[in-house]
């Protein structure tokens, strides 16, 4: 049994010429949910991709599930969900989710659980591109549920949903870990950071802190964790 | 590779096709009114009886071209293959299932072209009708292959149509459609010898003046399946997991 669900190791990422990425190592235990913060353009998408193996990296180690990020044997282990949503817009939900499931080896009703699990079973049948932006995040989000991974990874999954979708989304990802699954969702909202096990903060491609949010608060002597961020930053920048 | 994911994923592009009546019916009623419409242009049967089974091999070539090119720059931009990517799919399964759901597209058009030239326009051919329909069909999975190939090549739409007059009107023009290839510059001559629609060209001139399949036919169509095969490598090569 491998204790941790990624491991990081110095790892660097050059995108249009410019190191996006510089040096981050870090660890992520199985079974918790992983907020991953920080502002628009810190490099959590970047790192996300190369969690889930398709981003060309520069050096450094990734290992996901035991296994080198991107690995044919952990690809069907992993779910993601990109911040834009990426299913077809002119195949119905279901369509979409049976069409993900049998790529994945899913089971067949597994894309009616996850279409429960989502709360889009009213639109079940709708074609993708007639639903709201917020159904169709949901949609994305389904599909990096599919076949019980073990590892998900959700860039900025809440973003536009309203406060009672988003309370039942975290309470989902808070049970799916209680099962097993490792869940990192990346949000640059700070006060989704409260609801997460554990906090990666990210700023300018390096990590700012990476710690529970009771730890941060105890450190920067705050509750709130934005006065939090703003504190850590200072407290580098006078370093 | 995976038979079962190569299979869902036709099988997901023709429930995408399913949900898209007027491409469709494009696909299906265009090449055939081209025929009809190329019949009175010429206005002469003898002409018609040359020239038609030329195009009957162009037109699937050129629609299914550009009808996959644009569904795999689709694929790219819309993030699914992204995400694909993350998924145990082979780049080969995906090749694969576009070929595959675009071959049942192709056969439709083809029956169609064929039905409407032969019981409405009077096309007289002189070899097997199987063969005729062989050809059609390889030169439509020959689009096919080169349009994911083309695909790689752009980055929006506007450039995935621009590929079109760039991998299509050559071979097109150098074919023996316009003049015989033999004929031509030796430059001319020697480009049209490695486009693949110049043998399937060549293949159906060869049915339409003779009821005999020669060593020649079998060779035509040996070229084009290769560049099918290759060209559909190709594109896997062209496809990386990993992108910047």
């Amino acid at each position: 049994m491998v204790n941790y669900a990624v491991r990081v190791a110095d790892l660097k990422v050059r995108r249009g010429g410019h190191e996006v990425l510089h040096g981050l190592t870090f660890e992520v235990p199985r079974g918790r949910v992983v907020g991953l913060l920080g502002p628009s353009g810190c490099g959590k998408t970047t790192l996300m991709r190369a969690i889930v193996g398709v981003q060309v990296v520069e050096s450094g180690t990734v290992e996901v599930l035991g296994r080198p990020a991107g690995a044919k044997e952990v690809r069907s282990r992993v779910g993601y969900a990109t911040q834009s949503p990426a299913v077809y817009l002119d195949l119905t939900v279901r369509e979409n989710l049976r069409y993900f499931g049998r790529v994945i080896g899913a089971p067949k009703a597994d894309a009616d659980r996850v279409i429960e699990q989502v709360g889009l079973a009213p639109q079940a049948d709708q074609l993708a591109g007639d639903l709201s932006g917020g159904q169709l995040g949901r949609a994305n989000l389904a599909v990096a549920l599919l076949g019980a991974p073990e590892l998900v990874v959700l860039d900025e999954p809440t973003v536009g949903l309203d406060p009672v979708l988003r309370q039942e989304l975290w309470t989902l990802f808070h049970r799916l870990a209680e099962e097993g699954t490792t869940m990192i969702v990346s949000s640059h909202v700070m006060d989704e950071a409260a609801r997460c096990q554990r906090l990666i903060l990210m700023r300018d491609g390096r990590i700012l802190a990476d710690e529970t949010p009771e730890e941060l608060s105890a450190q920067t002597g705050t509750d709130n964790l934005e006065e939090a961020f703003l504190r850590l930053i200072t407290e580098r920048e006078t370093v | 590779m995976n038979p079962k994911v190569t299979l869902a994923t036709a099988r997901r592009i023709l429930d995408q096709l399913r949900h898209d009546h007027r491409t469709l019916a494009l696909l299906v009623a265009v090449p055939a009114l081209m025929m009809v419409l190329l019949r009175y242009v010429f206005d002469d049967q003898r002409t018609f009886d040359r020239i038609g089974p030329m195009l009957l091999c162009i037109f699937p070539f050129t629609f299914m071209f550009v009808v996959t090119s644009v569904a795999t720059l689709r694929e790219r931009t819309g993030g699914t293959l992204e995400r694909l990517m993350t998924t145990p799919l082979g780049k080969l399964d995906l090749l694969i299932g576009y070929a595959l759901a675009f071959s049942v597209v192709a056969s439709a058009q083809v029956a169609v072209i064929m039905g409407v030239s032969l019981l409405f326009l009077g096309l007289t051919v002189t070899g097997p009708l199987w063969a005729l329909v062989l050809i059609a069909l390889l030169d439509a999975l020959l689009g096919v292959a080169l349009g994911l190939f083309a695909s790689a090549f752009a980055r929006t739409e506007f450039q995935a149509v621009q590929l079109m007059p760039a991998f299509v009107l050559p071979q097109a023009m150098l074919c023996g459609l316009f003049a015989p290839r033999d004929s031509m510059q030796p430059v001319l001559s020697a480009l049209s010898d490695v486009m693949p629609l110049s043998y399937a060209v060549d293949a159906m001139s060869d049915l339409t003046v003779s009821s005999e399949l020669g060593a020649g036919f079998v060779a035509d169509i040996a070229v084009i399946t290769v560049a099918t095969l290759l060209s559909l490598l190709v594109g896997a090569v062209t496809l990386p997991r990993r992108t910047p």
